[in-house]
């Protein structure tokens, strides 16, 4: 359902602002979105100063300094900080990004740090993905065959291999369905760029055997045909991968195989 | 997990935090101005039933349509029509599953407006 504006437990209420750094000269302003199950109160956006003097080059390295330095109840998802685990995926200065590999550089004036878009908060910057996942899930991400198993392994061309490029670097960090306005007005029946960019995967593998139940499956006005070519998702995927093509890939299959 | 506070989860800004990029901004236009378009149309058909009806309805009808307020009604639905179309082709161009690239996406969209820029003078000036 469309809904403009954020319900009533869900606005934004103006946060604490965090002391300065005593002595630092190179002072830079974060706005970040805070919120606990804790307290019953509504989300706030606190705002911290960081010493860019002695703080790394990338969102997630500020991020890191504020939680040890100045606030350390800020909560954020994070791991190999280098764009391959896809969990520290925010919305960073109007755009979804992996905060590891997201310089500060490339962010003008204050930096206005939120979670996902449109997704339940759990805490601070980490949203709920449970349902990501299962839509995930349902697209039947493995390789699936009818044929008996070969003596070794499963063999496929280079060029078939080629076209697996472009789709199988995607790392699940969810930036893209969260930027998509469709998905956010339609979730519920929505799958979204990433699992449908996941479905497409599976579709063009040379290797797959059910490409007809996986189109079946998709054959939706909803599951697939909210895709409205917005081209957020391709806009802001932090790997450059284009999920808003491989939506039309699945479509034009679609008419394919009927005509 | 079942002890666990969950809170009342509050849901994450969308429309307040994120920045259209310009391809999404065309995307919603693409869409106000079909709906618009829907409106002037009942607009043109009122005046050619007024026509069929007679002589005195006519003119009512004519006198509001090339009013001040028919004018920019008429001016707007121009400017709509040939944005409508200019991303129409765009859309149809996207449907054979090319020109998808970002740069190619965000040249498309200037051209598009270039175009529908251009289309609305040459509309003014031939009408």
């Amino acid at each position: 359902m469309v809904e403009f504006a954020l319900p009533k437990n869900s606005r934004i209420r103006t946060g604490k602002t965090w002391p300065k750094p005593e002595g630092a000269k190179n002072v830079r302003k974060f706005l970040i979105y805070r919120w606990t199950p804790d307290d019953g109160q509504n989300p706030r956006v606190d705002t911290y100063f960081v010493d860019m003097d002695t703080c790394g080059p990338m969102v997630l390295d500020a991020l890191i300094k504020i939680k040890n330095e100045i606030d350390p109840t800020l909560t954020f998802r994070r791991s190999c900080r280098e764009g391959i685990c896809g969990s520290c995926a925010m919305n960073i200065d109007g755009g979804n990004h992996l905060a590891c590999i997201y310089g500060l550089d490339e962010i003008k004036g204050d930096v206005k740090i939120y979670p996902l878009p449109h997704m339940d908060v759990v805490r601070d910057l980490v949203p709920d993905l449970t349902h990501f996942y299962a839509q995930h899930a349902s697209i039947m991400p493995w390789l699936e065959t009818k044929t008996n198993a070969p003596a070794k392994e499963w063999r496929q061309s280079i060029e078939d291999r080629k076209k697996l490029d472009g789709l199988y670097e995607c790392v699940m960090c969810a930036s893209c369905s969260a930027s998509c306005p469709s998905y956010w007005w339609n979730s519920e029946r929505y799958l979204g760029p990433a699992a449908l960019l996941h479905a497409y995967r599976w579709i063009i593998d040379s290797r797959d055997e059910a490409t007809g139940e996986r189109l079946d499956d998709l054959e939706d006005p909803f599951k697939l045909y909210r895709c409205h070519t917005i081209m957020n998702c391709a806009q802001t995927c932090p790997k450059g991968l284009n999920p808003a093509k491989a939506i039309a890939e699945i479509k034009k299959k679609m008419v394919q195989r009927t005509i | 997990m079942a002890d666990v506070n969950q809170g009342n989860r509050p849901l994450s800004p969308h429309l307040q935090a994120y920045r259209l990029p310009l391809n999404a901004k065309l995307s919603i236009l693409h869409r106000i101005t079909g709906v618009a378009m829907g409106f002037s149309g009942v607009l043109i058909v009122w005046y050619f039933l007024a026509l069929a009806t007679g002589p005195e309805y006519f003119e009512t009808a004519s006198a509001v349509l090339t009013s001040w307020f028919g004018d920019i009604v008429f001016f707007l639905s121009i400017c709509a029509l040939w944005l409508h179309f200019a991303n129409g082709v765009r859309h149809l161009i996207w449907d054979t599953g090319s020109h998808f690239g970002q740069k190619t996406v965000n040249r498309s969209a200037l051209i598009g407006i270039g175009f529908a820029v251009v289309m609305v003078i040459v509309t003014i000036i031939v009408g």
